[in-house]
């Protein structure tokens, strides 16, 4: 915590600026070749600073509509000049109109505090301009400082978002519908096959080691990512027969691509469990993973059938792989998910990265 | 003799059931179902007393097709695990097993069902307590014989009641399914279907006009002219729903 609270930081910032302002003011004033009585400097000087100071602050609109380094120089350059003579002018003016009302009657001959004022005019308006440069500078380091506290913050939110994410993602690894569907098949074949109930038990245990120590890893090949989905697609196909069919089209290169583990095997649980599952006669689940050096475009499509109950869950996987690629890679990555002709289709596409 | 009827997606399941089932002494297999849709046509044709059932199904789920068993059909779901439908059959005391399961409780909950003459609670409700909480239902099925209709709830207009049945109307089309009005009311989302009297639950958008038509008594003209009666306590409930929109 911050022991002063912004209110308090704010008015210490805004007495600084003023008795430097009234400071420098009574000092000009009381000097040159016609020099102000110190009397009549403080006089004028302690209500100029209290002006001088709440004319500065609009310099912050001034420096927020024009940002260092988005802003051409030119412009900066001009807007910024004619502030700063707007500004100064009108803080002198004032000072002329004070002087005039603390000294109204002048005596003639040029000894007067109006005309001494008059003398120190062009200082003044030099003065005013230098305080604006300072305040916009002050300004400038005040909405950097703000813009890094504010990143520091969205960073903060997205890696307790990663994390969140990542949590689930480990979570939703194993479907509880998956495991007991895959049991009860096993207590099926233990008498009218046990061979493919051995089987079956070495592919939920292959599966389980290899999604275990997947998930333990900030990034897998799609290599290792694609074998724990052929593990899983295995395990399924032995429960629904003929009913699944997978076909794959991995070009060489894109096995060697790495990814975040656990990324592809929810979009193929997906398209198992809300695609061929809903169909009577099944169908065919396609997987594609292609590259061109710069991008890895990874492809699951699936047959559904739309008239068939939603089953729970729908969207969860997907909601899910989006979050995570989000807080991965930002705007460089991104999943689209179609649906056209009883097919639903969902496409990655992220940097092609080699091992970090 | 208890006839029985084994309705799952899965030839695995399916086979687990049948050879714990034929170990069983006085049970019948009439037949194996792969789809919701041939549940229902089997049960209708071979009318077996037990059906064991999935939920998770394409074209009908487990609580859909128990919705169109004829009530004497005494139901054992056998499932993997779902933890709104487990809640359901807590409640609803439904007999369910979960897979995978020993052979001995295939034959406890047998002896259930064969035990039960009447059914527990109406289907609708059940399916309604399974669904997660604030979720509705989307389609209403219904059974004539043993043909199968789906009908998305957006393209019903309204539904009467008649005795032991409600009456859908659809695309005009009438279509009757043994069900209370109440429970039919209960399974929709109140946003979308209002009751305006004690036999009429009208979809809300396919209102024209409210029109008085004697003291305390007024009339609503739906979008293809239907005519149907809005009671004091209907119109009450149309102003509430109306004004909170």
């Amino acid at each position: 915590m911050d022991p002063l609270s912004g209110d308090h930081r704010r008015l210490a910032a805004l007495t600084t600026a003023a008795v430097l302002v009234g400071a420098a003011t009574a000092t000009f004033l009381s000097r040159g070749t016609q020099p102000v009585s110190l009397a009549a400097a403080i006089g004028l000087s302690v209500p100029l600073a209290l002006v001088g100071t709440a004319l500065l602050l609009p310099v912050r609109y001034v420096c927020r509509t024009l940002p260092l380094g988005q802003a051409s120089f030119t412009r900066l350059l001009v807007t910024h000049g004619m502030a700063a003579l707007l500004l100064s002018s009108a803080w002198v003016s004032i000072g002329a109109g004070l002087a005039r009302f603390l000294a109204p009657e002048d005596p003639p001959g040029g000894t007067g505090l109006v005309v001494r004022y008059q003398d120190h005019v062009p200082g003044l308006l030099a003065g005013g301009a230098l305080f604006y440069v300072l305040a916009a500078f002050f300004h400038y380091m005040l909405l950097a400082v703000e813009a890094s506290r504010r990143a520091e913050k969205q960073s903060l939110e997205m890696a307790v978002l990663a994390r969140d994410a990542e949590i689930k993602a480990l979570k939703a690894q194993v479907h509880p519908h998956f495991l007991f569907n895959s049991l009860n098949s096993i207590s099926a074949l233990t008498t009218s096959n046990p061979a493919q109930a051995r089987e079956m038990c070495i592919l939920l245990a292959e599966f389980f080691r290899r999604s275990l120590a997947l998930g333990d890893r900030p990034e897998v090949s799609l290599e290792e990512e694609l074998a724990v989905a052929r593990t899983y697609l295995a395990i399924e196909g032995l429960r629904l027969g003929k009913r699944l069919t997978v076909e794959e089209t991995i070009d060489e290169p894109s096995k060697g691509c790495f990814l975040p583990p656990l990324l592809l095997q929810p979009l193929v649980e997906n398209a198992l469990r809300h695609g061929i599952a809903t169909l009577i006669e099944g169908g065919v689940l396609r997987l594609e993973a292609h590259t061109d050096g710069r991008t890895l475009r990874l492809r699951v499509q699936n047959p559904f059938d739309p008239e068939s109950p939603a089953r729970p869950g729908v969207g969860l996987g997907l909601s899910n792989v989006k979050k995570r690629l989000l807080v991965r890679y930002g705007e460089a990555a991104r999943l689209d998910a179609e649906r056209f002709e009883g097919s639903f289709r969902v496409t990655l596409v992220l940097p092609a990265r080699g091992p970090e | 003799m208890t006839d029985v009827l084994i309705v799952d997606d899965e030839e695995p399941a399916r086979a687990v059931l049948r050879e714990m089932l034929a170990q069983e002494p006085d049970v019948r297999i009439l037949g194996e179902c792969a789809s919701g849709f041939e549940a229902v046509k089997a049960a209708a044709e071979l009318k077996p007393q037990v059906v064991f059932l999935d939920i998770e199904m394409p074209k009908l789920d487990g609580f859909e097709v128990l919705e169109l068993l004829d009530p004497e059909v005494a139901v054992v779901f056998v499932t993997a695990y779902d933890q709104h439908a487990l809640r359901a059959f807590e409640v609803h005391a439904v007999d369910y097993v979960l897979k995978p399961f020993r052979a001995e409780r295939l034959h406890e909950a047998l002896e259930v069902a064969r035990a039960r003459s009447a059914r527990g609670p109406e289907p609708a409700v059940l399916a309604q307590a399974a669904r997660p909480a604030g979720e509705y239902a989307t389609r209403i099925v219904l059974r004539d014989a043993s043909r199968v209709h789906v009908i998305p709830v957006d393209r019903v207009d309204y539904a009467e009641a008649q005795d032991d049945y409600v009456a859908l109307h659809s695309e005009g089309k009438t279509h009757l399914k043994m069900q209370t009005l109440a429970s039919l009311e209960a399974s929709l989302d109140p946003a979308l279907f209002v009751r305006v009297h004690r036999s009429y639950l009208v979809r809300l958008d396919r209102i024209r006009t409210i029109d008085l038509y004697a003291k305390n008594s007024r009339v609503a003209t739906l979008l293809d002219g239907t005519r149907v009666p809005v009671s004091r306590e209907g119109h009450a409930r149309l102003q509430q729903i109306l004004g909170e929109t």
